[in-house]
């Protein structure tokens, strides 16, 4: 830990150019994770610009070309309303970026704070903390979820609660532990000695040092979120119709009309795959990368 | 040893309480109750009174409090009472739907096994070689795929290129296990690819982190068969984690598969869970929650006694 610290010391002194060395560094060393990067920044520019890109309104109905197959008008195909594929998951990606790092940022975020509080107060705080993120943790992820939405209803900001939710005690394991180590650090005590209070200890002096489990954590719960986002939506739990979401295409007219327009039921579910393959191979080298166990093998 | 298994299956106690005090709220915050979704059906204006009366019977015109209780009493007493919608005993609403989840859990861990071991020993031995890239992409593309998903796929592959469907209706495999095995055999290849992910990155990394210690390093040191290096000295031990993820897998298979279950028309513990929760029977959703919580808890606790059991380095307070 103590080396770590100076190494990002040193970093910070020689200044911005290493930054983008570092960068260059990961992409020649893990060009799996390059790859996977780059995907992601795709589906990002792909969300964002959504309006631009697709080629058609992705709630316009065209009666007349109802389940009409790939062609070069419709180069995914419509759907069951005339609708086009292509545009819908276009606009789907920014349901789902906009899912993803929500829930991502806020479980990570808020669970990074209750371990590292549990962590720092130790004894019966430490004993109490856990044991209701026990109680959470006991409930698989999908069924605490759709308990949430069945309270709080469908939409988009309510989904993203109903993921953000227990995703909170899972990271608040992962933080917890990393936060027991630093907690016996000298410049824990130090802060201590010096009068500090406990919250600008716990955010100014120990959050940042479980930096890593918490990037890696971000990534993780990103391809997660998606995920959980298509299983609601896929349920009718999730974003509601006439939204685009990935999930929500494959819902119903999609099964139902498999034979006729297989289309219809086979590219949202390439792009949720495609998505969270990007953002696990990113993640998964990140790891690597960050994991100062794995460095020196 | 004793005394640790006995403080570990008392803490199971308030952790179990949590859930049931959590789940009995949650299911009372949840906007309409049982009562009013019944009536609906029936006519715009029902009666106050038969709404009344409904609930009377229910006992749910009794304070919070009383309803938790007797909840508990019963719990105890391991009676879960009758299903507030269709009037039967939950043991029985239950017993038929765990039954399907659990062969279909047993069936995915089969398969997810299978793939699991092999691959993942043979990615850690030819590590950053084209096979290991190769094993972490298919295992990556598992983590990333929708068990539904595939399962969509599945159906649609089935019926374009074969012309068939597997059958829509369950037959218990004691009946006709053909039958049986042609219906679930799909969604268990679907739900054990995605588990089979899981377990090969864990079997890679514990092979790797095994296969760096220094006993490894004396057994091939003093000529040992590398085979016999492998299977006795190096996988016996990475096989400790990989066991935790299995085994937290299955808990979670047993009733976390609701999305699946869905796509291929099972009627499992995923698909009573929604049912039940968008009826508002409360007592039969209690019921599965504090069922589902049970068995991840109780696979926590066997996981944890197996650690200490195979590995003597590990020895409790």
């Amino acid at each position: 830990m103590a080396t770590r610290a100076t190494v990002a010391d040193a970093r910070d002194v020689s200044g911005r150019g290493s930054w983008l060395s570092e960068v260059g560094d990961f992409c020649r060393q893990r060009p799996l994770g390059a790859i996977g990067a780059v995907v992601v920044v795709i589906n990002i520019l792909v969300g964002l610009g959504a309006n631009v890109i697709a080629p058609y309104d992705p709630l316009a109905t065209d009666y007349g070309a109802m389940l009409s197959s790939p062609s070069a008008g419709h180069w995914l195909g419509t759907d069951a309303f005339g609708r086009d594929v292509l545009s819908r998951i276009i606009y789907g990606s920014r349901t789902a970026m906009l899912v993803g790092f929500a829930c991502a940022f806020f479980g990570a975020t808020v669970g990074a704070v209750i371990g590292v509080t549990s962590a720092y107060f130790a004894g019966r705080v430490d004993l109490l903390i856990q044991r209701v993120m026990d109680i959470f943790l006991a409930f698989p992820l999908i069924i605490l979820a759709l308990a949430v939405v069945s309270i709080l209803g469908t939409g988009i900001t309510n989904v993203i609660m109903a993921i953000t939710i227990p995703m909170i005690p899972r990271a608040a394991l992962v933080a917890r532990s990393s936060a027991l180590a630093i907690r016996e650090l000298p410049y824990v005590d130090a802060a201590r000695a010096a009068g500090f209070r406990h919250r600008r200890i716990i955010l100014r002096h120990m959050l940042p040092n479980v930096m890593a489990p918490y990037l890696i954590m971000l990534t993780a719960y990103l391809g997660q979120a998606i995920l959980l986002e298509a299983s609601l939506s896929f349920l009718g739990l999730g974003v509601s119709e006439p939204t685009a979401a990935w999930g929500l295409m494959l819902r119903g007219a999609a099964v139902q009309f498999a034979e006729a327009a297989p289309w219809m039921a086979i590219f949202p579910g390439l792009a949720i795959s495609l998505a969270v393959f990007a953002f696990n191979l990113f993640g998964d080298s990140l790891r690597d990368a960050l994991d100062p166990r794995l460095k020196t093998q | 040893m004793a005394k640790y298994i006995v403080k570990r299956l008392l803490l199971m106690i308030p952790t179990l309480l949590g859930v049931a005090v959590l789940i009995f709220f949650l299911m009372r915050v949840v906007p309409g109750d049982i009562v009013e979704l019944r009536f609906a059906g029936e006519s715009a204006f029902a009666q106050k009174e038969n709404l009344d009366k409904e609930r009377a019977r229910l006992g749910l015109d009794r304070p919070l409090w009383q309803q938790f209780l007797t909840w508990m009493l019963g719990i105890v007493r391991l009676d879960f009472g009758t299903s507030m919608w269709t009037g039967a005993p939950i043991i029985e609403e239950i017993k038929l739907r765990a039954t399907l989840s659990f062969q279909l859990a047993v069936m995915a861990t089969f398969i997810a096994v299978a793939l699991a071991i092999p691959l993942g020993v043979v990615a850690a031995l030819k590590q950053d070689t084209w096979v290991d890239y190769v094993v972490r992409i298919f295992s990556i593309a598992g983590l990333a795929t929708p068990s539904f998903w595939l399962g969509i796929v599945f159906i649609l592959m089935l019926l374009i290129v074969f012309k068939w469907l597997p059958p829509m209706v369950y037959t218990p495999f004691w009946i006709d296990p053909w039958q049986n095995m042609l219906q679930l055999i799909w969604p268990a290849l679907a739900v054990g690819y995605r588990y089979s992910a899981v377990a090969m990155r864990m079997t890679r990394s514990a092979m790797l982190e095994v296969l760096r210690e220094d006993y490894i390093r004396t057994a091939r040191a003093k000529g040992l068969w590398q085979k016999l290096i492998l299977s006795r000295h190096a996988l016996k031990n990475a096989m400790l984690p990989v066991l935790t993820v299995i085994a937290l897998e299955f808990a979670f298979l047993m009733g976390g598969l609701v999305v699946t279950e869905q796509v291929f028309n099972l009627n499992g513990l995923g698909m009573l869970f929604v049912e039940s929760v968008a009826r508002r029977d409360y007592t039969l959703t209690q019921a599965l929650v504090m069922l589902v919580a049970f068995v991840f808890i109780f696979v926590n606790f066997t996981v944890d006694l197996m650690y200490a059991w195979l590995d003597p380095r590990i020895r409790f307070r």
